[in-house]
């Protein structure tokens, strides 16, 4: 953590509706470069769609997001790819028909320069390239231990291997944001060990800045450095584990009020 | 147990990323390749029956498959559903023919190839729909292509030069000093023109469809949201998927009248075909190349077969009889097969390989 105060993403009171429905009113927050910022509420609360609006799937009617120092203007998904945000998803989002090697390579999308002729005889630049690509994807695989199911069709995988098979893609983009949309949701206790190593590991080994979204507080407040709450799209708190923990607000979210 | 991989080692990954990575594989398209390019030509130029063989077996069946590989590219690979392809097909054809003409100097084959390109700038106009729509829409959309394009087929009479009967009609035509299309020329000539263009093709097609571009396609198909985020260009990727799958079915038109029909009308360019081609990817296999030539066998080759079956082993039908067996034959086949493996003969092939592998000791 010695970039510290860095500030990588800066999202700065924005507002999404649809039509009538607000799903975030206001928010502002920031992630330092090189932490695990986490984003936790109660279902509802405007998480995926914060994290829709900062890969560029929705676009925010007020305030603004500022990535490395830059305003964002209104833009397509595939230009956040290209600043290098990654992203896995809440329900699986793989490429079914592909391999997991396949699924892994697609991550390389936006390295992979050869034109089409190069690609219609698949010799010289074009081979060459996708050699170069397969050696850094061969060092993910190893990364997250999947080598034995390499060549298996990701729909064919049991669930908590396809949530690994999905980060592995989202590590291939090389991002330097990684955002993670419930990266724990439907494992059992030692998948969730696993990720949660396999998390940390990459904030530490590749120096990515992590933000994710996740319902299972235990591993909320051991892996993140700091956390936002979110409830009815409004930010009731924001800070270190220990302090939204404390805050009599999330805890009100959370367990409810007596009227 | 003669199907094995053990013992074939990889140690770099150009090797193990090769379409065939099994020797066995190998060995067996090699032999597909030389009986394609040996011992049918031979068949057909020494038996007596061999110019029909050619003529009306053969020669559409490579023709057809390459169009069903242009399709296979749009549906199979990129998902985009289409209903054009008969009209795509005919772009290649009209082309072509106005090519021929216009330019009689012209090398046939560069012409056939070139045609192509007309086919896959109309393929991209028509393809802009797709990034709106989606699925059965989309297919809809691309019928308007299939009757446009038919009306226009009519009604451009420039296309045709003017003739009368509103037909293209292929005269004989010299490259490389032998006359390889026309009323004169021989099938066996014929046949190894259109064959070779086809492997060539098939050749190119798999070298894509394993790069980047390919997999931008099958990520489109996939799961379109998860691509974008990836980096690919939706515009980009369904666009050229139009594209390469509409010159493929554009040198497909091209062959199919200069090298098999000799003459052609609109009809040859019909929604009756867009089925037809549509059939041959579904039964052989939605995203496979294996799967083209597989279907475009079974919807064409395997009526043939039935057609000669009884006067050969000596049963005496009314042939309109045998017509209508056919017909019931063939659409049992159609429901039994899909009912047995939704994703066409390729998977079946697929999975016979490898239940092969493990023969006979599959839990061992």
């Amino acid at each position: 953590m010695s970039a510290e105060q860095e500030i990588l993403l800066d999202v700065k009171d924005i507002s999404l509706s649809f039509g009538g429905v607000k799903a975030i009113t206001d928010v502002s927050f920031n992630v330092r470069k090189g932490e695990v910022r986490a984003i936790i509420g109660p279902n509802g609360a405007g998480k995926t769609s914060m994290l829709n609006c900062i890969n560029g799937f929705y676009h925010p009617q007020v305030g603004t997001i500022s990535y490395k120092g830059e305003v964002r203007k209104a833009m397509r998904p595939y230009v956040a790819a290209s600043q290098g945000i990654a992203r896995t998803f809440q329900n699986v989002a793989l490429f079914r028909g592909m391999t997991t090697l396949d699924n892994i390579m697609s991550g390389r999308t936006l390295r992979m320069k050869r034109g089409f002729f190069w690609q219609m005889f698949r010799h010289g630049p074009a081979l060459a390239e996708e050699i170069e690509h397969r050696k850094r994807v061969e060092e993910i695989i190893d990364f997250l231990e999947i080598q034995a199911i390499r060549k298996t069709p990701v729909g064919r995988l049991p669930y908590g291997l396809q949530k690994r098979v999905e980060l592995a893609r989202a590590l291939a983009m090389e991002p330097e944001l990684l955002l993670l949309d419930e990266p724990m949701a439907g494992m059992n206790q030692e998948e969730k060990e696993d990720m949660s190593r396999f998390i940390l590991d990459v904030n530490s080994e590749f120096g990515t800045t992590v933000t994710l979204i996740e319902h299972d507080m235990g591993v909320v407040m051991d892996l993140s450095d700091r956390v936002v709450v979110l409830d009815y799209g409004k930010k009731i708190a924001d800070g270190t584990p220990e302090e939204v923990q404390n805050e009599q607000t999330v805890i009100d979210a959370y367990l409810g009020v007596p009227h | 147990m003669f199907y094995r991989e053990a013992g074939q080692f990889k140690t770099d990954y150009k090797s193990d990323s090769a379409v065939f990575p099994i020797l066995q594989d190998r060995v067996g398209i090699a032999f597909m390749i030389f009986l394609a390019l040996v011992v049918v030509p031979l068949y057909g130029w020494s038996s007596s029956s061999g110019e029909f063989f050619l003529n009306g077996i053969m020669i559409p069946f490579m023709i057809f498959a390459l169009v069903t590989i242009g399709l296979n590219i749009l549906m199979g690979y990129a998902g985009q559903l289409s209903l054009g392809t008969g009209a795509f097909t005919g772009v290649g054809a009209y082309a072509c023919y106005k090519l021929i003409t216009h330019f009689p100097e012209l090398n046939l084959i560069v012409a056939v190839l070139m045609s192509g390109f007309f086919a896959a700038a109309v393929g991209i106009i028509f393809g802009l729909p797709s990034l709106r729509i989606k699925g059965l829409y989309l297919a809809v959309t691309t019928l308007a292509a299939q009757f446009f394009l038919e009306w226009l087929f009519i009604r451009w009479e420039w296309l045709y030069n003017y003739d009368p009967s509103g037909a293209l009609i292929v005269p004989d035509i010299t490259a490389f000093g032998i006359i390889i299309a026309g009323p004169s020329a021989n099938a066996v000539v014929k046949y190894l023109v259109v064959t070779l263009i086809v492997i060539f093709m098939t050749w190119i097609a798999s070298n894509v469809i394993r790069g980047r571009i390919g997999r931008s396609w099958m990520m489109i198909r996939d799961m379109d949201i998860a691509a974008e985020l990836m980096g690919v260009r939706p515009l980009a990727a369904k666009l050229s998927a139009f594209a390469m799958s509409s010159f493929y079915c554009g040198v497909g038109g091209a062959m199919m009248v200069f090298f098999w029909l000799g003459a052609a009308e609109v009809e040859s360019f019909d929604i009756n075909h867009s089925f037809l081609f549509l059939f041959m990817v579904i039964i052989g296999g939605m995203g496979s190349l294996i799967g083209s030539f597989m279907g475009a066998a079974f919807i064409w080759v395997l009526p043939i077969i039935i057609k000669f079956l009884p006067a050969t082993i000596g049963i005496e039908i009314y042939p309109s009889t045998v017509e209508h067996i056919n017909l019931m034959i063939i659409g049992g086949l159609i429901v039994f097969f899909l009912a047995v493996e939704p994703n066409g003969l390729a998977r079946l092939w697929q999975l016979a390989k490898e239940k092969l592998r493990v023969w006979p000791f599959p839990y061992a």
